[in-house]
């Protein structure tokens, strides 16, 4: 057992895994209510369009958590409120409008980027550096999980109504555009939360995939983020103990892990998983 | 027993085309009234616009002593997103928000309220069930259900009985006339005018405009469904933007 608990002796590594469960609790819920509500694409549009904020401030102040946090959460709520605002006035449909608005970001952000810092600055971004956080660093992480518990503590009966009943959340007087604001303000928040630990690009991965993986393992919403939860505690430990010994690096070997749970879950998973047409149970008799 | 809610000349419309055309009349507190028509008439526009979902584009709603508080609108089931994860107990206790509000905790007094409506629509045994299991007439009468909860005063329900089995329509008629009893104004769009001649006491027929509207037998005359029918066959969507003068009506 002792391969499996001793690389945490590490200061680097028990950071990382504390970053992991913090952003198990933050990101997952978010991650299982974007999946209900058919929009699991969304966290990977919003992933890109964080970019050109954090590489201003990249550009201004260096690796500075405070900057590159405040620059990332403006960017991505700029997006959301823009492609939101050019569904309203314009013929284009949200999907569209958005995967414009966060190709440019990307481009937009990675040019910033490249140019006035160097490749390994970029692989930083992109890829982050979960063995190399600051104090800060995991404060912000382990804040935004505060923030977003509490968010939906409060949120959850409007997020619910607005995906399963918008008609009835407007006769209850709420205004479905701000419920839906509120949440993207999350889902962004989020986002750069994962950003601190496993950079733009892999932020999105253990936010979606143990959500999308807990669909296999639960019926109700309460379930699905129970499961999505430990799922991403559990792919963070395993990534992080695979990438010690094997000498891979950590952010994509925790994706990669959450991916193998999914993978695993889709043939094994009792809520619809593939096993589940090929074995057929007797129905129940009355 | 007074109006509880006055059409005044109200126009309803998409995109400046009139949908529903300088329609005036009271529905009175306390009464059971259908909107029947042909397909095309306007029935769920007038519907929506009674409950504040839309805007009139000329005239006015006048609501007598009831706010959008004390109104339960139920579209037509497609509105609803079915696949989503919610138990019918949590789906029905959501008719308790204007105690709660929609922040507020679910206490045990509303639930007990609404276990007490899930039994009073023949649900009793399904609470726990995803609402994703149930059958087209069972999550009617989880609605239903949710409106028993919601204790509201203006009833507004948008073909309730589509495809759904006689045997549901019978349980649901019985707590549409409950509702009655109680006092609660209750408007219901039907285009199935033999439910309507069996269970509504008033009918407004409607298409595009008002054709008649009053008790349902004189309502639904034979020479009142031919005009009906023919307003809506006459009707086109490249129909010009409202040509009759303000005055008229």
């Amino acid at each position: 057992m002792d391969w499996l608990f001793a690389p945490f002796a590490e200061p680097a590594m028990a950071r990382a895994l504390a970053a992991c469960v913090a952003l198990a609790f933050g990101g997952a819920p978010i991650g299982v209510f974007l999946v209900l509500r058919r929009t699991s694409l969304i966290g990977d549009a919003l992933s890109h369009a964080i970019l050109p904020g954090v590489a201003i401030a990249f550009v201004f102040a260096g690796f500075s958590i405070l900057w590159m946090t405040v620059g990332g959460l403006l960017a991505g709520l700029a997006v959301a409120l823009l492609s939101a605002a050019t569904t309203r006035v314009t013929a284009l449909r949200e999907d569209a409008s958005l995967a414009a608005f966060f190709i440019i970001s990307l481009a937009l952000g990675t040019l910033l980027v490249a140019t006035f810092g160097t490749d390994e600055e970029l692989l930083h971004i992109l890829f982050g550096q979960v063995l190399a956080m600051k104090e800060e660093a995991l404060l912000t992480v382990a804040g935004v999980a505060t923030v977003t518990m509490a968010a939906l503590a409060v949120l959850y009966r409007p997020l619910v109504l607005e995906c399963f009943d918008p008609g009835f959340l407007r006769g209850a007087g709420a205004t479905g555009a701000l419920v839906h604001f509120t949440f993207l303000s999350l889902v962004v928040l989020n986002l750069i939360s994962g950003f601190q630990a496993l950079g733009t690009l892999m932020a999105v991965g253990l936010m979606m995939l143990p959500a999308i993986t807990a669909r296999f393992w639960a019926d109700s919403a309460g379930g699905q983020i129970s499961v999505a939860v430990g799922l991403t505690i559990a792919a963070g430990f395993v990534g992080l103990v695979v990438s010690h010994h094997a000498g891979t690096p950590p952010e994509t070997t925790i994706v990669l892990s959450a991916g193998v749970f999914y993978l695993v879950s889709l043939i094994a998973g009792p809520r619809g998983g593939i096993a589940t047409r090929i074995v057929h149970l007797r129905h129940l008799e009355a | 027993m007074g109006a509880a809610v006055r059409l005044d000349n109200v126009t309803f419309g998409y995109r400046r085309h009139p949908a529903v055309h300088h329609v005036s009349g009271t529905f009175e507190a306390g009464s059971l009234t259908a909107i029947a028509g042909p397909n095309g008439a306007g029935k769920s526009t007038l519907l929506k616009g009674i409950a504040g979902e839309m805007r009139p584009l000329s005239g006015e709603i006048a609501l007598n002593g009831i706010t959008r508080r004390d109104i339960a609108y139920l579209p037509q089931i497609g509105e609803i997103e079915r696949s989503f994860p919610i138990s019918v107990l949590d789906m029905v206790a959501m008719g308790g928000w204007r105690e709660t509000g929609l922040l507020g905790r679910i206490g045990p007094d509303i639930l007990k309220r609404a276990e007490t409506a899930i039994a009073s629509v023949g649900l009793s045994g399904f609470e726990a069930r995803p609402v994703g299991t149930l059958s087209g007439g069972q999550v009617q009468r989880a609605l239903f259900a949710r409106v028993l909860v919601q204790d509201a005063r203006l009833i507004l329900l948008d073909e309730p009985f589509a495809a759904i089995d006689s045997r549901t329509t019978a349980d649901l008629f019985a707590v549409l006339t409950r509702w009655q009893g109680e006092g609660r104004t209750v408007i219901a769009v039907l285009h199935d005018h033999e439910a309507v001649r069996e269970h509504f006491p008033s009918t407004l027929l409607l298409a595009r405009e008002c054709i008649a509207w009053g008790p349902t037998g004189e309502a639904l005359r034979p020479e009142h469904l031919m005009t009906a029918r023919r307003m809506c066959e006459a009707f086109h969507d490249d129909a010009p933007v409202c040509h009759v003068g303000e005055g008229h009506a």
